[in-house]
Order: structure tokens, then sequence, then C-alpha cells
């Protein structure tokens, strides 16, 4: 079983074909939206985790290549130095998906890998650089 | 009403038996037994705020040299400090951006780096002098052979901080961090019901001489700070609204830790110092066990437009600053802290475990901090200013 993250671009038109659907029932696989925004502009934007045999996810990415849509798989990681972080807070101003919040108890910062669309905005945000941006995948 | 003289406290305190406790506990102890019971039974509360503070710097003196040298312009690590003072006197500003590395190393990395026991590059120039005759020099120093080497901190500390958003159409990078267009986030930057000067809103314990947590070290109010407006609009409470009280700060570089003061670099704004500074009030009578009480939820600030395109839009709580969204036009909106409560948190808990074991004494101010002042601003005057 393998898993890869994958942000997938639609123009206006292809909105209305299933992919997720078509994903899961034509080549098995295990769709995990983490993001989606299709109401800016005319381009939809989806991000998610397929996981599922090699072989179904490279059919699974032709296929829906094949509808015209930018499929873009992330190969680059996001590394939180936790043990230098000051918990001051101001990556989380800028996280568009939630990824980095603060711990209403402690007041320490949280980080969810899984929820994290390596935007790279943190990495500039954080005052004393602890947010690292690498290009060796997960 | 009872009354306790800092004496008494201090005589509390060095045989151990003193009742010390951070402003956040003093909260839950006021509403149990009341500000009575409890400023009998309360001795000490500390505060603590680990926040971003610009106006930082250090003096440093570097030793002669043989032959000496009048030093008239000083690098360290290719960051200039100023030397408009004694032969081998300096003193290097938190925000001075360095020479060769621009925005991404400063004077704060260059006094973090000293804190750190590393070696750090001097490079100085002089014109010579019969006295000093050495143009030119050229060596490293670090924290155990240089002479004095202080923190003086023209501003720190301030009582209250407005929040921000942006309400351009465009993102803007400032010192209240990322802001997000359309209002599309608020930050906000201080420690709220923790913070030194909001628990002694009036000045009362808190002047010149006060011994205070500086950085890890020990430290002392030198005076009160640049900008210190102390005529800022209140609330009943006695707390400002807004930009109000400041502190000048001194310490001794040599005690503090790298725990405590951090280099900060704020994207496309600039360098910055994060220090911690904590101070604890004595808790002389009822009226300062009720302001050291003061609750989140109590204290007030505005939230100003920092694309200056439309001023203050609201006043808001720290609580609901806190809450994680407030409502901004009509929509809401993420909030982000700035400062790091969890190290303002850590400050008082220190302080507070420093002076039960007697280790913090309580000082008596040498001479209040002004309760009125007036904040000028600067005029542009002349005809040559276009
Ligand atoms: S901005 Fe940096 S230091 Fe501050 S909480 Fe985020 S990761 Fe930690
Ligand atoms: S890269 Fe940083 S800012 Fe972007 S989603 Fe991940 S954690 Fe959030």
């Amino acid at each position: 079983m393998n898993k890869i993250k994958v942000t997938m671009r639609f123009s206006a038109n292809d909105i209305t074909i299933p992919v997720t659907y078509h994903l899961v029932k034509d080549y098995d696989l295990m769709v995990n939206i983490l993001n989606a925004d299709i109401s800016l502009n005319k381009i939809g934007t989806l991000v998610a985790d397929l996981a599922g045999e090699q072989e179904n996810i490279e059919q699974g990415l032709e296929f829906i290549r094949g509808l015209g849509v930018d499929v873009r798989i992330f190969n680059k990681n996001i590394i939180w130095e936790a043990d230098k972080c000051i918990h001051c807070g101001a990556c989380t101003a800028v996280c568009p998906s939630g990824a980095l919040v603060m711990d209403k108890t402690d007041w320490s910062l949280t980080f969810d890998r899984e929820k994290c669309l390596i935007c790279g905005l943190c990495v500039k945000a954080c005052p004393i650089n602890v947010m690292n941006i690498t290009d060796n995948g997960e | 009403m009872a009354h306790k003289s800092l004496e008494e406290i201090n005589e509390k305190i060095k045989k151990g038996i003193a009742v010390v406790v951070t402003a956040e506990e003093v909260i839950g102890i006021v509403d149990e037994m009341g500000p009575k019971k409890a400023a009998e039974e309360v001795d000490v509360v500390t505060t603590g705020t680990f926040g971003a503070m610009c106006s930082t710097g250090m003096f440093i003196n570097f030793g002669h040299s043989t032959p000496p040298i009048r030093m008239t312009r000083v690098w360290l690590n290719d960051v200039p400090a100023f030397a408009g003072l004694a032969a081998v006197d300096s003193y290097i500003g938190a925000t001075e951006l360095s020479k060769t590395r621009g925005m991404e190393y400063g004077g704060a990395h260059v006094i973090e780096d000293l804190i750190a026991g590393k070696d750090i590059n001097l490079y100085a120039e002089s014109y010579g002098t019969d006295c000093y005759p050495r143009k030119e020099i050229s060596t490293t120093i670090n924290k155990s052979n240089i002479n004095q080497a202080y923190m003086f901190n023209p501003r720190n500390a301030y009582q209250n901080y407005p929040a921000a958003c942006n309400m351009s159409d465009r993102i803007i990078y400032t010192y209240m961090g990322t802001l997000l267009p359309n209002g599309g986030n608020v930050t906000y930057c201080t420690a709220g019901c923790l913070s030194p000067l909001i628990n002694d809103p009036e000045y009362r314990t808190i002047g010149i001489g006060t011994r205070v947590f500086l950085g890890g070290a020990q430290g002392y109010v030198a005076w009160e700070g640049t900008q210190h407006n102390p005529d800022q609009e209140r609330g009943e409470n006695g707390v400002p609204i807004s930009l109000a009280g400041t502190l000048a700060l001194i310490g001794d570089i040599k005690q503090m830790s790298t725990r405590f003061i951090k280099a900060a670099v704020y994207q496309n704004y600039g360098i910055s110092m994060f220090m911690g500074v904590g101070i604890p009030i004595p808790i002389l009578d009822e009226d300062m066990i009720r302001k050291t009480a003061v609750k989140d939820s109590e204290i007030f600030t505005d939230i100003v437009d920092k694309s200056g395109h439309e001023g203050v839009i609201r006043r808001v709580s720290y609580a609901e600053l806190r809450s994680g969204s407030v409502e901004l036009k009509g929509r809401r909106v993420q909030t982000s802290p700035l400062s790091s409560l969890k190290v303002a948190r850590e400050i008082a808990a220190l302080l507070k475990e420093e002076v039960k074991k007697g280790e913090f004494t309580l000082t008596q101010p040498v001479a209040g901090l002004p309760r009125h002042n007036t904040v000028n601003k600067l005029e542009i005057r002349g005809n040559s200013n276009e």
C-alpha cells in the first residue's frame, strides 16, 4: 500500500466530473480530501491523499490527467524544529489550511502534518526561522 | 484595611514563608476568597511577557588593545554598531541590519550569539590620534574576553498594544506579522493578564530602580521608557485601552539565557528581538490584589488597520482575541498571537520559584514613573521639505 499527496487543479468545465468517485470505484484508491476550494475564480483546487496499490495510483493519476486536470504530486516537505520553537503563533496567522494552530490550554503550537498543503507561507512568516521546506518528499 | 509594607514582605521571602503566585493563579484565588482575604494571604504576584521589542540594544566595552585604538566606526559580525562614545565603548541596536547579509542577520542576532557564548568578529576603524595611534583592528570577541556588556533597552514591556488587521486589497508584511487582505486575519501582541504593567496599571509598585527579570538575568528599571504615555484612555479598572506606559530596562547580558532572549526576523519588515520580561508585584493592600487579579475579559484594545486605510476598526477584549476568532465587519476572522504566552507563563513561574526561594527579593522604587506625560508628534518644519 502506497500513499501520495496531490493537488489537482480543474478548470471550471471539469468540475462536473466526479473525479474522486472514479478514483475510488475504478481504481480502488482511498481518497482523503484535505482541502477543497472551488469557489475561487474559475479554477478549482483539490488537495488530497491517495492511498492504494502503486499500480492503481499510477493508473488513477493517468485517468485524471486524461481529463485535462493539472495534477501535481507533492515532493516537498515541511520540517518544524519543534524544540527551537518559541510558540509565538505568528505562523498560525498565515496558515491557510489549519495545519498550524495554537493549543488553547498550554498555548503551544501544534502542527497537523495531514492538513499541510506545503504552501510554504509559514516558512517566511516564522520570525525565528524554525519552519523549513525541504525537497525530499514523505 | 490591612496594609503590608515591602519590608514585611521581604522579611517573609527571606524566611521562605512568603505566599507567591502568578498573575494567572491570583485570579482564581481572588474569585474564591474575595479580595480582602486574598490580600492578607498573598504576598507577591509574578508577571511575565515574551514578545518582540524593537527598542532593545546593548552597551559593550571591548577592552584596550596594544597599541590602543580610539574606535570611530565599529562592526560586529558585519553589523554596524554605534561608536560615538569613549575609545572602546560601543552600542549595538537590535534592529540594525548586517552590511553583508541584510535582513537575515542583525544586531539582535549579534546579541543572541554573544549570550550563547559564540565568537563574534569585531572590526573597527579610527583616524588615529597621538594617544591612540592604531587605525584599524580586526579580531574576535566573546562574552568572557570583553568587559561590561549590558542591555539598555529604551522601550520594553509596553503596557498594552493595539491588535492589527489589513483592510487593503493586498497582503502586507508588518511588525505585527503577515496581514491578509480585506481584513482576512487579526494579530495581537501582549501577554494580557500576565503582562507586567497591566498588573500595576497605575505604577504604584513599579518605578525607577525596580528589580526585574530580564532575559533570564536580574535587571532593573532604569527610567520611564520612550513614548511613555500614562495619559492614555483607561477603563474603570485603570487598565489603559491602548499604547500607554513603557519601561527602559537594563541588565547584564553575561547572566542572560537564550531561552528568554531571541533574535527575530519579520518578513519584508526587518529585525527585532524577543525579550523576556517579568516583574514581581508586592501585594501591599486590597487595591493591589484587585489590580493583579485582572482577567483577559477585562482588558481591552483596539483593532487597527495597518494598511492605513481605515484607522481603528473596533474594540475587543483579550478574552475575545484569545478565543481564536473575532467578528470584523460582520465576518468571523481568525486571530493569531505574536507574543508567546507559553514562554510568558514560564517566566512568571520561574520568577515565582526564585522569589519563594529567596533568590529574588523585591525593591522599593527609588522614584516613581511619571503619571502624566505628553507624547509629541514629529512635525515637518521648514520649507526645504517637498
Ligand atoms: S512562528 Fe515559528 S516560533 Fe512562532 S510558533 Fe510558529 S514555528 Fe514556532
Ligand atoms: S506549509 Fe505551513 S502555512 Fe502552508 S499549509 Fe503547511 S503548515 Fe500551513
